[in-house]
């Protein structure tokens, strides 16, 4: 139905190239024909900003994929310094349960939409760490998204639960509407 | 100065405090009763041959089968004379307390709080005796041999349950999900 009213005419339809799967163009007249999702989703998973917060060894692993060598910034992944500007927070090692509302309260304190990896063993399950002070799993007290194993996982690890992460915000729909 | 010299000014000074003299690889270990504390470490940090002025750790043990279950290991090092001497006072589970050697040694401050902590052992005269490392609101003293590993089945500890109802109730009303 789109493509009638911005054609205009029937004789232009021919014009319409198809680029990827519901997504069109009008070739020479800058014009990209898509939808919302599409669109908005495009704009999330291209920058996913994630919360400056190391919790254990994994931290490590993970500024060492922040810079330079590994260059997160090659997937728009910029380490933000506050929650209020963050899209996700990266769970990167153990949380026990005395940092737990912590994290709560960091996660809490995000922006909507707002995602959690989870990195490492210890973050995923609690890991070699299964006594009285360490939280078996972040999925008990945090909707996690993506889950990384690893002890701690290599930096291509990470890079791949980024990319994971990419891949589930754009299969989302509506989340730009208040309706949903 | 050899620590088995130091020990021998201690045997002259505090005889009766003095229950058990051990060796380990050029180590002395010196087992003292519990009441005269302050006054060997005084002693120990006064006298300028001794002059222990370095106070490099203090630790609590648990002998759950021993009568005296409780032990204060404190490592005594001089900076100035270059000599070492570990001192361990003798506490019981009946009455664990003792008196607190942060007058001595300022450092002895968080050391202290740590084996408070652990073992529950409670240190007279401390400025500032509170949990270290725990939650304030944690029940129990982890490091004691009858803590079990996994914490207590019954019981979680209360600010992570809160922290579940919150998740649960979250998921329930489809927030954050």
């Amino acid at each position: 139905m789109n493509e009638k009213i911005l054609t205009g005419s029937q004789s232009h339809m021919s014009d319409l190239v198809e680029v990827e799967e519901g997504t069109k163009i009008i070739p020479g007249a800058s014009t990209i024909i898509t939808s919302i999702d599409k669109l908005v989703n495009w704009g999330r998973s291209s920058s996913v900003w994630p919360m400056t917060f190391g919790l254990a060894c994994c931290a490590i692993e993970m500024m060492a994929t922040g810079s330079s060598h590994y260059d997160f910034d090659r997937f728009g992944v910029v380490f933000r310094a506050s929650p209020r500007q963050s899209d996700v927070i990266i769970l990167a090692g153990t949380v026990t349960k005395k940092m737990a509302p912590v994290v709560r309260r960091v996660y809490d304190q995000m922006p909507e939409p707002r995602y959690v990896i989870a990195m490492g063993s210890c973050a995923c399950s609690g890991g070699i760490f299964d006594t009285y002070a360490v939280v078996q799993g972040a999925d008990s007290f945090l909707p996690v998204d993506v889950y990384i194993p690893g002890c701690p996982p290599r930096p291509e690890a990470l890079m791949e639960g980024v990319i994971k992460l990419q891949e589930k915000i754009k299969k989302e729909h509506f989340r730009w509407s208040p309706w949903r | 100065m050899e620590p088995l010299e130091i020990v021998s000014r201690l045997k002259d000074k505090f005889f009766s405090e003095i229950i058990e003299v051990k060796q380990f690889r050029d180590q002395v270990f010196v087992s003292v009763k519990k009441e005269k504390i302050i006054s060997i470490c005084r002693f120990l940090f006064d006298d300028p041959d001794t002059y222990m002025n370095y106070l490099a750790d203090i630790c609590g043990a648990d002998y759950p089968d021993r009568e005296d279950r409780f032990e204060v290991v404190y490592n005594l090092f001089s900076i100035k004379h270059n000599h070492r001497l570990f001192i361990k006072a003798l506490i019981s589970a009946a009455d664990p307390v003792i008196d607190s050697v942060v007058p001595i040694w300022r450092g002895a401050d968080w050391h202290e709080r740590e084996a408070c902590d652990m073992y529950g052992i409670v240190f007279n005269g401390h400025p500032d005796l509170r949990r270290i490392l725990m939650p304030e609101d944690w029940e129990g003293h982890p490091l004691r041999k009858d803590y079990p590993l996994k914490g207590h089945k019954d019981r979680e500890y209360k600010g992570f349950e809160e922290l579940k109802d919150l998740h649960s109730h979250d998921k329930e009303w489809n927030i954050n999900a």
